[in-house]
């Protein structure tokens, strides 16, 4: 656990309900966000991440629970939190109207920003969202990776001491999502606070010091990655596909931890791999990968394989 | 909940935001979209003032041209207010999420709604002055008055812009405009007066107007245009004005339903 030196509670929440209709996307959860962390909240789609952002902005009312964000009561001072919070949304509402800089500086206004104070901020956003010289260009002409950073960068228009993010990294490809990783570790070294959601372990993984992973509304387990992964799972992973390999797996079930069956992939987690590995080598045909256990490996056990839609 | 959503709104001037946000985008698109906003009321005017005005008598003592100027300036501003308030923002509210993204800002949703309203009517109120202007140029409006009828051209983009952010609160798609069209401005600018008086009309009718804005619009907007001071003229103003304060509530708590839920 990463505390800053601090140690304030940037967002807390308790007890926190919302039903639509007879669904309760979010069903009874409690967490608190400590000043310079990133808190990542993760789940499979229709887990309540997006439904615990909105509340926690404000943007939506809680059929019960309690917020506070930036030690003000939330919804009921939700305007006055937001003006020292940055959002990036799931997906990009840039203005399609607009250039690069009148998006930014639009939308300073609407925190109340001097015409100064946005046009000094102007150039840096821009030489964050790596698009410096596109500023006066349309944004039609941008890539998705461009716009998404500028998205990002609209959010730090205020200088926010919080930044929400609701899957920063969807429909990027690598490239891109690896430059909006780095930005993200330069908004951490700047000492912001960063609450995301996402889907993408490895993105988890990389960036967040804590971490929930909730399902069907509440949250089923809480810590750093590292802690997750060793409480929850073995640290190896023996992953085999191929002719007959449901028959060796069977074998292997006194080898292994645990075995788990999906579809055509053994999945063995072991505490010590080289029985299993040994065990493969009189299995020519069966193809095999050994890694080290991950958050993916985490997530699935605990959210199941079935697929969420 | 349910006080959240019928709560008076909390009005503030961070409405100019979205106002000014939204003239950044028109003045980008300032000539086409004054050309169209234009073109069709002047084309009815011209087309049927002169077209039909030919083969008339003179109606309430004028050529038939300057009896029709006078309800479509209040007419042309209805339609301005309705279009800017129901597509316009319909675009921004729903396919753009540009609503979405100012209300991540510290924004309220009555902020947006209030800059949506004032904006619907201030484009409103530029088509309505335009034609207003044109009419007076070419001598069919008397200009003794002409800046009474300011005040008639905001009230009347007023009421129809909140009824049209009220529809727009309602809507599920572009096609269910359509309906709030044929169903309702239609109707209420063949029997406001607007081509003709409305004595002539069934009493039920001539009722069925005076429950709607437009008709008190037409009530002041025409006599001024003649040079002559109204009748009833806190009556005429009172009704755009009730339509406008609760219409812009209507639509905020319609709205807050929608988006807030």
């Amino acid at each position: 656990m990463s505390l800053s030196a601090t140690g304030r509670t940037v967002l807390s929440v308790a007890g926190l309900r919302k039903r639509y209709g007879a669904d309760e996307v979010v069903a009874g959860i409690d967490f608190e966000v400590q000043a310079g962390e990133c808190f990542g909240l993760l789940g499979p789609n229709g887990a309540g991440k997006t439904t615990t952002l909105k509340l926690a902005l404000g943007l939506i009312d809680p059929d019960a629970g309690t917020i506070r964000l930036l030690d003000r009561p939330v919804p009921q001072e939700a305007r006055e939190a937001r003006q020292r919070v940055g959002v990036v949304p799931q997906f990009d509402n840039l203005d399609p109207d607009f250039t690069a800089s009148e998006n930014l500086r639009v939308y300073g206004r609407y925190f109340g920003m001097k015409k100064s104070e946005i046009e000094a901020r102007i150039p840096q956003l821009l030489e964050f969202a790596g698009i410096a010289n596109r500023g006066t260009g349309k944004i039609q002409a941008l890539s998705g990776g461009m716009k998404r950073r500028l998205t990002l960068a609209r959010a730090l228009v205020n200088d926010p001491e919080v930044v929400f993010m609701d899957e920063p990294t969807t429909g990027l490809d690598p490239q891109a999502r690896h430059l909006i990783w780095e930005r993200l570790k330069r908004l951490k070294q700047d000492g912001k606070t960063l609450l995301l959601t996402t889907h993408f372990m490895e993105e988890a993984e990389r960036l967040c010091s804590r971490l929930v992973i909730m399902d069907h509304g509440r949250i089923i387990a809480l810590g750093s990655p590292r802690e997750l992964i060793s409480k929850h799972i073995e640290p190896n992973v023996v992953e085999v596909h191929g002719p007959g390999f449901e028959g060796w797996a069977e074998a292997a079930r006194k080898l292994a931890g645990r075995v788990e069956i999906a579809g055509e992939t053994a999945f063995c987690y072991a505490t010590d791999e080289e029985p299993l590995v040994a065990s493969l080598k009189s299995h020519p045909q069966l193809i095999y990968l050994h890694r080290p256990a991950n958050l993916e490996d985490v997530f699935l056990k605990l959210t199941g394989r079935d697929l969420r839609d | 909940m349910n006080a959240r959503l019928f709560a008076l709104p909390a009005l503030s001037m961070r409405f100019v935001h979205i106002w000014r946000r939204n003239l950044l985008v028109w003045r980008k698109l300032a000539i086409p979209s004054m050309l169209g906003n234009l073109a069709d009321p002047m084309i009815f005017l011209f087309g049927l003032g002169y077209g039909l005005g030919a083969m008339m008598p003179a109606v309430q003592g004028v050529p038939y041209i300057a009896f029709l100027a006078g309800g479509m300036v209040v007419s042309s501003t209805m339609y301005a207010a309705t279009f800017e308030a129901m597509y316009s923002a319909f675009s921004r509210m729903h396919q753009q999420k540009t609503w979405e993204g100012i209300l991540n800002a510290p924004i309220l949703l009555e902020d947006v709604v209030l800059g949506e309203l004032v904006w619907a009517t201030t484009k409103a109120t530029l088509s309505g002055v335009c034609i207003l202007a044109v009419v007076t140029v070419l001598g069919f409006a008397s200009p003794k008055f002409v800046l009474a009828l300011l005040p008639v051209i905001v009230l009347t983009g007023l009421a129809f812009a909140a009824l049209g952010l009220a529809m727009n609160a309602l809507a599920p798609n572009y096609d269910f405009f359509m309906y709030y069209f044929t169903l309702v401005i239609t109707p209420t600018s063949l029997i406001s007066g607007v081509f003709f008086p409305i004595d002539q009309l069934p009493a039920v009718l001539q009722g069925a107007a005076a429950a709607m804005p437009l008709y008190h619009a037409v009530a002041l907007a025409r006599p001024l245009m003649f040079g002559e001071w109204p009748q009833d003229i806190l009556l005429h103003l009172a009704v755009p004005v009730v339509y406008a304060a609760v219409g812009f509530y209507v639509a905020l708590v319609l709205t807050r339903r929608r988006l807030l839920k």
